[in-house]
């Protein structure tokens, strides 16, 4: 369950590479999401540049770095929510409990229902807080009745703390809700389908402090039964909900590790000035 | 040389606030303001001028003439077996009783000419109001009824003082014989105005004074379903597969510059295409409504697809991509929550299509449906006409009758188009941004 930074400058010497290999193999298998050699490139222009990375179960894995530098190409990669984008090429092997997600044969959908995301701008459907959390659990199968709904919807709202604000009002638009509100019910909607990880795009970076004090608050109880990936561009977040950090830069990971060391203890130059606020 | 230019501070420009500036652009202001007004003045008056001579023209149309004459329903003429039988009923001779009801009010006339001269006072269907009332109630036989029967429409029209009295005697339908007798029923209280019903009731017809809009606008009611059948759900799947499912590349713009272009095609080029198609290749009846709607739904299509896929188009990605992102199919995502977004927009779409289509004359001149038609259509394919052609064949009628009547069909065409824009605008306002 440990994760191990990826050497990731400077080629392995020949010698010690089959080694090498073998090692992140066995790394492969144990990580929630394993990423090897990922390349992206909108049309012709690369986004993402030879990305290795691994995510651990059940851990907060926070993704900083400047503004442009791929960390939403890199977390949409984790769900396919790349293939919307019709010019987005997609290279290298992505695994999700040590399968390819990218492998011929795998389907989107059923990957999305396990691995669910979070939008930068909350984004509800147009529909009543009720059908807003039961849309997934209705595609998916997951309630047999209505009575079994019921219960998914709240349990989801509850988990989402935000239950107590709207139990009396689930027929309400899910549009009428603050914007923090709107957020934690996108997270309720998440967490009904019961995925194995959530993805999460800078989720409060539209909400004020109080509203991104409850959402980060909800991100460290839900660690323990999701895996969760989430970018931001507020370095103080980043310390606050994850216990691993990676810092990106023009497109390429330039450090991993845990959350503490990397911000007190950077190893790479560009992590130290952008952590130190020199650019970025 | 630039150190010296650097060295002086560069000159700190203020905006011009100087009055006379200031009146200038409040001047242009005002000019600009009362150019916009008079534009909007201008077109408001122009439309209020044009609908203003058209309920003026109708008004006339409205109204119809009847004159009150003493029927003797005498059994001997109507029944003379005695058995009441329908058959026996409907096959008599009530145009005696029309003529001996005339010749009890005026037992002066006596030439066969003036006789028949007489007889015109009255619609030339006078006697089978009379067999249709007997039919419908077989107890008036032997009674004596003040019966109002259906001036024709030239003492209709006199009536209504649009024939002068002091037009030359040839060129006048009402000679100086016939004024005097409808002033003789005027004065005998046997002449009424009244609302003309029939123009609502009935099909057209030959006589100015039986014919209505019922039968055309039956007909376009017909056609537009069949053009509304097919051309919103057709403009609808086309339009969530070019905008969702479509690949992008050189074959979608194809499609949609060819679509743009369709949409500009004149009319009447869709009626020769449904002429060669729908009638000669796939044998549909001449003039029905059937056809008809099949080749508006063709001009209509393009229509619909544009602005179904504009609808589509308004419907933010972050909906489809949270629904994707729940493990929703392309389809579920499409289904579940762009369409129900979507409809109003393409509903709004698909009426405007429709109105456009309800004022289409020139592609179902093309197919026949141009024909004179006397009995209101039962079904998708009896032959039909639709209110602007029936416009336009009133319009190209000789008789002075027609003349409000073409008026009033142009009102009640006028009135459906203005409802069923209400009902987009409705729809839109309804249903606009909720997300
Ligand atoms: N849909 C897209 N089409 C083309 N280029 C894109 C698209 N999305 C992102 N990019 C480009 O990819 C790079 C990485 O973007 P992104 O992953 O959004 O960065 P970040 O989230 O770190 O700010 C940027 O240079 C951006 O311009
Ligand atoms: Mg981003």
């Amino acid at each position: 369950m440990h994760l191990v930074p990826l050497p990731t400058t400077g080629p392995a010497p020949t010698a010690t590479a089959g080694r090498l290999a073998a090692a992140a193999d066995a790394d492969a298998q144990t990580a929630a999401f394993a990423v090897r050699g990922l390349d992206v490139h909108y049309g012709a222009t690369p986004a993402l540049r030879n990305v290795d990375l691994d995510i651990a179960h059940h851990r907060v894995t926070a993704l900083i770095g400047p503004s442009g530098c791929g960390k939403s190409t890199f977390l949409r990669c984790l769900n396919r929510m790349n293939d919307l984008i019709a010019d987005c090429r997609v290279s290298g092997r992505v695994l999700f409990n040590g399968t390819d997600i990218y492998a011929p044969g795998t389907d989107p959908v059923s990957l999305r229902a396990r691995v669910g995301m979070v939008f930068q701008k909350p984004n509800p459907f147009p529909k009543s807080l009720y059908d807003n959390v039961a849309y997934g659990p209705r595609i998916h199968g997951l309630a047999g009745d209505r009575t079994a709904l019921d219960e998914i919807v709240e349990t989801s709202l509850r988990r989402a703390g935000l239950w107590d604000e709207v139990k009396d009002r689930l027929d309400a638009p899910g549009t009428a809700l603050s914007g923090g509100q709107q957020q934690r019910l996108c997270i309720a909607r998440a967490i009904a389908v019961a995925p194995e990880a959530i993805l999460m795009d800078e989720p409060c970076s539209a909400l004020d402090p109080i509203a991104t004090a409850r959402i980060e608050e909800l991100i460290d109880e839900l660690r323990t039964e999701y895996t969760i990936v989430i970018v931001t561009h507020s370095m103080q977040q980043a310390a606050r909900v994850a216990q691993t950090t990676a810092f990106f830069h023009l497109g390429e990971v330039v450090e991993v590790g845990a959350t503490e060391r990397l911000f007190t203890d950077p190893r790479d130059a560009r992590t130290k000035g952008y952590i130190t606020g020199r650019f970025g | 040389m630039t150190e010296v230019a650097s060295s002086l501070p560069p000159p700190i420009r203020r905006p011009d606030v100087s009055p006379a500036r200031l009146a200038r652009r409040h001047a242009a202001e005002r000019r600009f303001r009362l150019c916009a007004l008079a534009a909007v003045v201008i077109a408001a008056g122009m439309l209020l001028a044009l609908i203003g001579t058209i309920a003026v023209q109708s008004y006339p149309a409205f109204f119809e003439t009847r004159i009150g004459l003493d029927v003797d329903f005498d059994p001997d003429v109507i029944d003379p077996a005695g058995t009441r039988a329908p058959a026996d009923l409907g096959d008599a001779n009530y145009a005696v009783l029309v003529r001996r009801a005339l010749e009890k009010v005026f037992p002066e006339v006596r030439t066969r000419r003036d006789r028949r001269a007489l007889k015109r006072l009255l619609s030339a269907d006078a006697d089978l109001a009379l067999r249709d009332m007997v039919l419908g109630n077989p107890a008036l036989i032997g009674t004596t009824q003040r019966v109002w029967l259906l001036a024709s429409d030239d003492v209709d029209s006199f009536v209504k003082g649009l024939i002068a009295r002091e037009a030359p005697q040839e060129t006048r339908r009402i000679d100086e014989r016939m004024a005097a007798w409808i002033d003789a029923l005027a004065a005998a209280g046997r002449i009424e105005t009244r609302f003309n019903a029939t123009f609502f009731t009935a099909a057209d017809s030959r006589e100015p004074e039986q014919a209505g809009i019922l039968g055309a606008v039956v007909g376009s009611a017909l056609t537009l379903i069949v053009t509304l059948a097919l051309s919103f759900p057709l403009g609808v799947l086309a339009a969530i597969y070019l905008e969702e499912f479509a690949p992008r590349g050189r074959w979608a713009d194809l499609i949609e510059v060819n679509i743009n272009n369709l949409a500009a095609v004149p009319s009447i080029v869709f009626g020769l295409l449904g002429l060669a198609i729908f009638l000669n290749v796939f044998g549909l009846p001449r003039g029905a409504p059937v056809a008809g709607g099949m080749v508006l739904a063709l001009m209509t299509l393009p229509t619909v697809i544009i602005a179904a896929r504009t609808a589509i188009k308004a419907v933010p990605p972050s909906v489809r991509e949270a629904a994707l992102a729940l493990g929703a199919s392309h389809m579920q995502a499409v289904l579940h929550h762009v369409l129900p977004l979507a409809l109003p927009g393409m509903l709004t779409g698909a009426i405007i299509g429709m109105a456009r289509a309800l004022g289409e004359t020139a592609p179902l001149l093309m197919i026949g449906m141009v024909a004179f038609i006397a009995e209101v259509p039962r079904g998708f394919t009896d032959p039909a006409t639709v209110l602007p052609v029936q416009i336009y064949l009133w319009a190209d009628s000789p008789e002075r009758a027609f003349v409000a009547k073409t008026s009033a069909a142009t009102l009640v065409l006028l009135g459906f188009l203005a409802a069923m824009n209400a009902v987009a605008v409705i729809l839109r306002r309804r249903f606009e941004r909720r997300w």
